[in-house]
């Protein structure tokens, strides 16, 4: 098992890339800072840049429980933190009359008793410590939620109002990311260390995908990075590849049997790296073929 | 640990000064940071008082600017500010605020260009009536206060939206068990009562986008008043102006003091009355911000008379992508109001199907209208050319 916190920063880079994760330093250094801190981490970062994987591979490597909540519009209490069961509550009710039970003290006590309360994801992470909690696109949840997760990230304590206060033992790792769909608001920010996970230069795009699909020759492999890194630079696609699509891209061509990048295939497969007609449509045809041409030579 | 203290201090009051929101927390979170970090790694470093003193992107490059040139040499002792140490031109713009920040040349901004405000609104009924259909373009100076005075009594009733949360409400539709039981505690576990909860709604969030170029330079002026009054009346605006670029204004205007906010907007502000380049700002607005401000509902009011000086190149695309990531797309048109409007302008041709709605905004009986509309709820009206 991994010392917790990990000494230094070299520490944690090693870890994340035991796990296979390819950090670069300044992201190495946030989490070792908020390891050591005992501080949130907050990534943002365009869509497939890998900042849900950080907390997996923290949570693998660590080890630590990942308790992970998905934010959604309106999420509540409900969802997020804990729900009384209220089926056997009222059961426990009628079981206590046939029984004949009168004492009113005894009987509240023994409805809002602990095993009535069915834990979610917050309080999980709360009670199950030590836990790595991941908030997951934060920016979907609304500005309520928000506030109640200042409570929760604060204290690291949830309170519920008929049993009372409950703490972490071991306050959880707290990793949270955002999409960026809507700005996450100040007061979260500024309790949590902040991170942009931004594309990754060709170098590192090369050994994420030499971790995360072995398979993929090298060549293509080189081949699909330099395609790719060329698709990010300047503005003409609505939505270029994240790292994600550039994997499941190298893998949808292995399994097609490819040794090298080809304008047939890559035009076959373009729905795997693209996700928007207009940008497939703006790749067809001479285009293609001239990407996939430059690709080939940036990588040889 | 002791030597870097006020160094900190000194380095978080030019973050603040270069416009960012430092303060003691953040440079606390600094100094305990760099206690585990080693003082030979720079980028260690300098990720490390990133992470703590900044909290999003767009302060990145401001941050950077600042500190390279505030730690140049960290075994120094703070410096006092050196007034001949200008920066030189070629600087970016993000150096420059930075190196301003750091100089301490912050000048206090100039308050000239509004016209006079006239305080002896006495208008008489008769006058107010006339001022309802005057055209915004006809106005005189004083007719154009009172109707911005108009436009700030204005509400904005957008249909709400129902959220999944849920308030007590005894006539509420569903049964609240939880509030039941407990009330059912107080009789010993007999329920006497059931209490009950409805569905909290609240309105989707609202986006402007308004065209401040030549053509409409004369409705600019009173529709940035519409925007302003607009955003402090609500939560969940977001407002941007476009010419031939697109800013975002959201946090200028959210100043409750319109002069004000109107200082902080022409500052950001790059080209007022300039030429208009509808589908490229659109696009730039589908890149940058569509993601993260169209979430959950949002409408979107398009002010512009449609007239681009690119020929509508890419307008039409742009503008089918913004129809279709939002809920309502309503088109605002000053150029509506001739009875004979023709769409014959390629931007208008171009933008007309897109939209859901197209409505006239020349005077303050059209914008009235426009109000009824917003709380007419459906995408029924899609109107096409």
């Amino acid at each position: 098992m991994a010392e917790f916190p990990p000494p230094d920063i070299a520490a944690t880079q090693a870890l994340l890339e035991a796990g296979g994760y390819v950090a670069d330093r300044a992201l190495a250094t946030t989490v070792h800072l908020a390891l050591a801190m005992g501080r949130p981490i907050l990534l943002e970062g365009e869509p497939g840049t890998g900042k849900t994987e950080i907390a997996k591979v923290l949570a693998a490597q660590l080890p630590r429980r990942l308790v992970r909540l998905q934010c959604h519009d309106g999420m509540d209490l409900a969802s997020a933190a804990y729900e009384w069961n209220h089926a056997r509550q009222l059961m426990a009710i009628r079981l206590a009359e046939a029984a004949g039970e009168a004492d009113r003290s005894a009987l509240e006590r023994g409805l809002y008793d602990r095993r009535f309360l069915e834990p979610r994801p917050l309080l999980q992470a709360i009670e199950g410590s030590p836990a790595l909690l991941l908030i997951d696109e934060l920016d979907r949840a609304d500005e309520p939620f928000e506030a109640f997760l200042l409570e929760v990230l604060a204290d690291f304590q949830i309170t519920v109002p008929e049993l009372g206060t409950i703490r972490a033992h071991t306050p959880p790792v707290v990793v949270i990311t955002s999409n960026r769909t809507r700005e996450v608001h100040d007061a979260i920010r500024r309790r949590c260390l902040y991170h942009w996970v931004d594309y990754p230069d060709a170098a590192r795009e090369r050994a994420i995908l030499a971790r995360r699909a072995p398979d993929v020759p090298a060549a293509l492999s080189a081949q699909v990075v330099a395609f790719a890194q060329g698709l990010r630079g300047g503005d003409t696609f609505f939505k270029p590849p994240g790292v994600a699509e550039t994997v499941d891209w190298a893998r949808a061509l292995t399994a097609l049997n490819r040794r090298e990048l080809e304008p047939d295939a890559a035009e076959a497969t373009l729905g795997v790296l693209l996700k928007y007609q207009d940008d497939i449509a703006r790749l067809r045809g001479a285009e293609l073929a001239r990407r996939v041409e430059e690709a080939r030579e940036a990588a040889s | 640990m002791n030597a870097l203290a006020p160094n900190l201090i000194a380095f978080g009051r030019v973050l603040r000064r270069a416009g960012l929101p430092v303060g003691p927390a953040e440079a606390l979170g600094a100094a305990e940071a760099l206690g585990h970090v080693p003082f030979s790694d720079r980028e260690a470093f300098r990720a490390a008082l990133r992470a703590t003193m900044v909290h999003r992107r767009d302060h990145f490059e401001v941050f950077d600017a600042a500190f390279d040139l505030f730690w140049r040499n960290p075994d120094l002792p703070i410096r006092p500010p050196d007034p001949d140490e200008q920066p030189p031109d070629t600087f970016p713009a993000a150096t420059r605020r930075a190196s301003e920040a750091m100089l301490g040349a912050s000048q206090p901004r100039s308050s000239a260009g509004e016209p006079e405000r006239r305080q002896d609104a006495a208008l008489t009924v008769s006058d107010n009536e006339l001022l309802q259909s005057l055209d915004f373009e006809a106005m005189s100076a004083e007719q154009l206060s009172e109707a911005k005075r108009e436009i700030r009594r204005l509400v904005l009733p957008l249909s709400e939206r129902p959220t999944r949360r849920f308030r007590s409400d005894t006539t509420g539709p569903r049964i609240d068990l939880r509030a039941t039981l407990r009330g059912s505690m107080r009789l010993g576990g007999e329920i006497a009562s059931i209490a009950r909860r409805r569905q909290i709604t609240r309105p989707p969030p609202l986006v402007l986008l308004c065209d401040v170029s030549g053509s409409m330079a004369r409705y600019a002026q009173i529709l940035l008043h519409f925007m302003h009054a607009v955003a402090n009346d609500r939560a969940r605006v977001h407002s941007f102006v476009f010419g031939t670029r697109l800013t975002n204004i959201t946090r200028a205007l959210r100043n409750r003091d319109p002069e004000v906010a109107f200082q902080a907007v022409s500052h950001i502000l790059p080209d007022w009355s300039g030429g208009t380049r509808i589908g490229e700002a659109l696009d730039r607005f589908n890149r940058l911000w569509a993601r993260r401000v169209l979430g959950q509902g949002a409408v979107v009011l398009l002010i512009t008379d449609g007239l681009d000086r690119s020929g509508a190149e890419g307008l039409s695309e742009a503008a089918e992508r913004l129809s279709h990531s939002c809920r309502r797309l309503i088109w605002l048109n000053p150029l509506l109001r001739f009875a004979g409007f023709q769409p014959r302008a390629a931007g208008i041709r171009a933008l007309l199907p897109h939209v859901h709605e197209h409505r006239q905004v020349h005077n303050l009986n059209s914008l009235r209208a426009l109000v009824a509309t917003l709380s007419a709820d459906g995408r029924s009206h899609r109107r096409s050319a």
